[in-house]
C-alpha cells in the first residue's frame, strides 16, 4: 500500500510537472494566463510531498517490501536515524532533492502571483516553465532508474541499516538539507537566465530578481558546505575538515561560479555592463551542480561520499549535455540584444574590482574542476589509476585565495566609475598602518609561519577597509543630522542592508580565511600507547588514560576510552573518545572527542589491547578550527540581514 | 568602444589560459599514483622516490610490531609479488595479516616507507557478506573484562 502510494505520487508529480511545464510555455507565448502553471506547482509540491510522507512511513515501519528500506533499514536503528535515513543513499536523496526542487517551483510560483509585473518582466511563464523541466528530470529518475519504491519479494526481515558514517553522529540531519537547499535552489536562478533569454526580455528587471532568487540558495550552499566541514571534523577521526573530495568539490565549485555571479550581477544592475557574462556564470552553475553530481553519483569517481553504482549517471550525462547546448544556442542568439552599452571607464573603480573578483573566482573553480577530473583524465587517456592530492590543491588555491581576501576589503573601498587615485590613497592610510601593526604584534607573539601571517595581515586590512566604509557614511550622517555617532551608524546601515549585509558577509569569509590559515600552519599531533592511570605530556597539555571499557548499544558496539585531559596543569575536560563497531561494518568507526576553544584538543581512540590494558590515544591539537564555523554563521547572518530589512521596510 | 571590451575580454581569456596551463603542469606533478605491489616492482626506477600508494594484501606471518621502537614491518602482496613495508605508529585497530591494506609513502631501497597505513576497505561501502564477524574483535575485550 505504501509502495503504492508513494509510486503513483511520484508518477502523478512527472506528469504535473510535464504538463506544467506546457502551460507555463503555452502562457508565455500566447500571453495568455499563467493561472493554470501555477496551480500545477502547487499541485507537483503536494504530490512530492505525498511521496516523501510514504517513504518515511516505509522507513519508521520498517516495511522491507520497499527496496529503499531494505537498502538502509533496520529494525535497531534509533527513530532519529532512520527519519534522516531519507538522504542516507541514493535514491532517498534523490527523492529530497525532488522535495526541495517542488518547494522552489512552488515558492517562484507564488511569487510570480503576488508580483505579477516583476514575473512579466523577468520571464514569466519561460521561467517557470524551465524549471518544470528541470522538475520533469529529477521525477523521470524516480520513476525509472532511482526508483525508491521498488518491490522486493519476499521482504526481508531486517536490513543493514543506513551506512556506519551517516549515522554516527546527529550532525547528519543538518548538513545534508542544508545543502541541497543550496544545491537544489540553483535551479532558479538558472530558471531566470533562461526565462530571460528566451522571452528576450534582458531590461533593468532580472538581475535585481536573479540576485535575490540567488542569495537564498547561496546562503544554504554556503552554511551546507560549512556544516559538512564541521561534520568531516567531528566524525572522520583525521582531526582536518577539508580534503579535496571530489564530492566536496561538487558541492564547492557551484559555490564559488554562484559567488562570482553574486558580484557580478551588481555590475550588471548598475551599469548595465557584463550582461552575457553574468548569465553565464548563472548557467554555469547550474550545469555545475549536474557535472557534480553526474561525478559522484554515477560510480565514474570514487569517493568517501559516493553511494552504489547507479544507471542515473547517463541520464545526467545526456540533461547535461542537452542544456548546455540550449544555453550556449539561446546565449548565442541574443547576442546583439545583450551588448552592453555602457563602457569601463577606469581601471581605479568598483567594476574593476568585480572584474578581478571574477577572474579570480572563475580560475578557482578551474582549478577545483581540473583536480577532479584529472583522475579521469590520466584513466581515460593513459590507463593509469591516480589522485590528485591536497598539495596540488593547496599550491594552486592560496595564492588565488589571498587576492580575494585582501579585495574584499579594496572593493566596497573602490568608487563606482572612476576613482581617483588620491581618494583612493587616503582611504587605503589607516587600514594598511593598522595591518602593519597586527603583522608586527604577530611576528612578535610567534606567527611566524608566513601562509598564517600573511593572511592575518591581508584580512586585518580588509577588515579596516570594511570598518572604515562603514564608520565614513555614518559619520557624514552624523554631521548632516546632528545624530549621536552610534545612532548614525546604526541609521546608515540600517538605511542600506543590501550594502552592510555584503560587509557582514565578507567579514565572515575574512574570519574563516583566518581560521583556514591558522589551523592549517599550526596543527600538530601526537600518539601514545597508555595504561589506565598512566599520562602522558604534550606541551602545555597532559592526558591521563582512566580507563578502557566496551559498551553494548541496540545498533552499535563501542569500545570507549575514558580520558582526563589537562592545561597548563589544570583540569580541562573530561573526554571519551570511541571505536564504533556497527552492525553492517566489517571496521570500527572512529568518534573523536574534542574539547572546542581558541584551541582544539582533538582526541582519537586508534587502538586498544583485547584485554583492556592498553589504549592507543592519539591527540591533535588545532588553534583557531572554530573560526570557521564562526565565520560561516557571520555569513549567514550577512545574508538574512541583506535581505529580512528591506522586506520589512518595505510593508 | 566595441574595441575595448573586445581588448577586455581578450586579456581576461590570456590570463586565463596561462592560468590554465600552469594548473595543468601543477596537477600533473601532483597526482599519486595508486600501484600494486607488481606495478610497483615493475615500475621501480620511476617510481623510486616518488610518493604512491600501495595497495595490496597483508602477508601471513609476515607482521613484526616493535613496540620499543614503534615500528611496524610487513610485507605487501598481490598474488605474485611483495613489497616490504616499514611505518612508524602503532597500526590501525582492524590492521591483521591476510587483510587488505593501503599505505602511503615512498618506495627506497627496496623497503617501502609509509607514514599512513590505511585498512582496506572498498571506496564503495558494503556491508559485511555470511562468514565475516565484524564484530568478533571487541568481543575478545567483552569475555576479557567479564573474566
Amino acid at each position: 500500500m505504501t509502495r503504492f502510494v508513494g509510486q503513483l505520487a511520484i508518477l502523478l508529480a512527472l506528469a504535473t510537472s510535464a504538463a506544467g511545464a506546457l502551460l507555463a510555455f503555452a502562457a508565455a507565448r500566447g500571453a495568455r494566463s499563467l493561472f493554470p502553471a501555477r496551480r500545477a506547482a502547487g499541485a507537483l509540491l503536494a504530490l512530492v510531498a505525498l511521496a516523501v510522507l510514504a517513504m518515511e512511513y516505509a522507513l519508521l515501519r520498517h516495511d522491507f517490501s520497499v527496496q529503499y528500506v531494505t537498502q538502509v533499514g533496520s529494525l535497531e536503528t534509533p527513530v532519529f536515524y532512520t527519519i534522516i535515513s531519507l538522504w542516507s543513499a541514493l535514491e532517498g536523496s534523490i527523492l529530497l532533492w525532488a522535495l526541495i526542487l517542488a518547494v522552489y517551483t512552488a515558492a517562484l510560483a507564488q511569487w510570480q502571483r503576488r508580483q505579477p509585473d516583476a514575473g512579466v518582466a523577468t520571464g514569466g511563464g519561460y521561467t517557470l516553465g524551465t524549471l518544470f523541466v528541470v522538475n520533469v528530470f529529477f521525477l523521470l529518475l524516480l520513476a525509472w532508474p532511482a526508483n525508491p519504491f521498488g518491490l522486493v519479494s519476499p521482504a526481508p526481515m531486517n536490513g543493514p541499516g543506513p551506512n556506519p558514517l551517516l549515522q554516527n553522529h546527529p550532525f547528519m540531519g543538518v548538513h545534508p538539507p542544508l545543502l541541497y537547499l543550496g544545491y537544489v535552489g540553483l535551479a532558479v536562478p538558472f530558471a531566470f537566465a533562461m526565462g530571460a533569454l528566451f522571452s528576450g526580455q534582458l531590461g533593468p528587471a532580472w538581475p535585481r530578481a536573479i540576485r535575490r532568487w540567488t542569495l537564498v540558495p547561496w546562503g544554504f550552499l554556503s552554511l551546507g558546505i560549512v556544516a559538512g566541514a564541521w561534520w568531516s571534523y567531528e566524525v572522520l577521526g583525521w582531526g582536518g575538515y577539508w580534503a579535496w573530495d571530489p564530492v566536496e568539490n561538487a558541492s564547492f565549485m557551484p559555490w564559488l561560479t554562484a559567488t562570482a555571479f553574486l558580484h557580478s550581477v551588481m555590475v550588471a544592475e548598475r551599469r548595465e555592463m557584463l550582461k552575457t557574462w553574468t548569465l553565464s556564470l548563472v548557467i554555469a552553475t547550474f550545469l555545475l551542480t549536474l557535472l557534480g553530481t553526474f561525478l559522484t553519483r554515477s560510480g565514474v569517481i570514487a569517493s568517501v561520499h559516493a553511494f552504489t553504482q547507479s544507471l542515473i549517471g547517463p541520464f545526467f550525462l545526456a540533461f547535461f549535455g542537452v542544456t548546455l547546448l540550449v544555453a550556449l544556442g539561446l546565449l548565442a542568439a541574443r547576442a546583439e540584444t545583450l551588448r552592453a552599452p555602457a563602457q569601463l571607464d577606469s581601471p581605479l573603480a568598483r567594476e574593476s574590482a568585480f572584474l578581478a573578483n571574477n577572474l579570480l573566482f572563475v580560475a578557482f573553480t578551474f582549478v577545483v574542476l581540473l583536480g577532479t577530473m584529472y583522475p579521469l583524465i590520466a584513466e581515460a587517456a593513459r590507463g593509469v589509476k591516480v589522485s590528485v592530492g591536497a598539495p596540488y590543491f593547496n599550491r594552486m588555491n592560496v595564492p588565488l585565495a589571498l587576492a580575494l581576501v585582501l579585495l574584499s576589503g579594496l572593493g566596497p573601498a573602490l568608487p563606482w566609475r572612476r576613482g581617483s587615485p588620491r581618494a583612493v590613497l587616503a582611504k587605503l592610510r589607516w587600514p594598511a598602518v593598522g595591518a602593519v601593526v597586527v603583522g608586527i604584534v604577530c611576528a612578535a607573539v610567534g606567527v611566524r609561519a608566513f601562509g598564517a601571517w600573511i593572511t592575518i595581515v591581508l584580512a586585518a586590512m580588509a577588515v579596516g577597509l570594511l570598518v572604515e566604509e562603514t564608520i565614513g557614511p555614518a559619520r557624514a550622517r552624523a554631521r548632516a543630522h546632528g545624530e549621536h555617532p552610534f545612532a548614525a551608524v546604526r541609521g546608515s546601515v540600517l538605511a542600506n542592508p543590501r550594502r552592510y549585509g555584503g560587509y557582514i558577509a565578507h567579514f565572515g569569509v575574512l574570519v574563516a580565511a583566518v581560521g583556514i590559515a591558522v589551523s592549517a600552519s599550526y596543527r600538530r599531533e601526537r600518539e601514545w600507547t597508555l595504561r589506565p592511570g598512566q599520562s602522558a605530556v604534550y606541551g602545555r597539555y597532559a592526558i591521563q588514560l582512566d580507563s578502557v571499557w566496551a559498551l553494548e548499544e541496540p545498533h552499535r558496539d563501542a569500545v570507549i576510552a575514558g580520558v582526563h585531559a589537562f592545561r597548563d596543569g589544570q583540569p580541562l575536560a573530561r573526554l571519551y573518545p570511541r571505536l564504533n563497531y556497527y552492525r553492517n561494518s566489517n571496521q570500527p568507526i572512529a568518534t573523536p572527542a574534542v574539547r572546542e576553544g581558541a584551541e582544539d584538543l582533538y582526541l582519537v581512540l586508534s587502538a586498544y589491547a583485547e584485554d583492556g590494558s592498553t589504549a592507543t590515544v592519539k591527540a591533535i591539537i588545532t588553534p583557531l578550527v572554530t573560526w570557521i564555523w564562526c565565520g560561516g554563521i557571520i555569513l549567514a547572518a550577512g545574508v538574512v540581514f541583506a535581505l529580512v530589512p528591506a522586506r520589512v521596510a518595505r510593508r | 568602444m566595441k574595441r575595448r571590451t573586445g581588448s577586455l575580454v581578450f586579456g581576461g581569456v590570456v590570463i586565463l589560459g596561462v592560468f590554465a596551463y600552469l594548473a595543468w603542469g601543477a596537477v600533473g606533478s601532483n597526482v599519486v599514483y595508486f600501484l600494486t605491489p607488481g606495478e610497483l616492482l615493475a615500475r621501480t626506477p620511476e617510481a623510486r622516490g616518488v610518493a604512491v600508494r600501495l595497495g595490496g594484501m597483508v602477508e601471513q606471518g609476515s607482521v613484526r610490531w616493535d613496540a620499543e621502537r614503534r615500528e611496524l614491518r610487513f610485507r605487501l602482496q598481490d598474488g605474485t609479488h611483495a613489497v616490504e613495508v616499514l611505518s612508524v605508529g602503532a597500526p590501525p585497530q582492524m590492521f591483521a595479516e591476510g587483510m587488505g591494506a593501503v599505505v602511503e609513502g615512498v618506495f627506497t631501497d627496496g623497503v617501502f616507507r609509509s607514514h599512513n597505513v590505511m585498512v582496506k576497505h572498498s571506496n564503495e561501502y558494503r556491508a559485511p557478506q555470511a562468514g565475516e564477524q565484524p564484530a568478533e574483535y571487541y568481543r575478545q575485550l567483552f569475555r576479557t573484562q567479564s573474566r
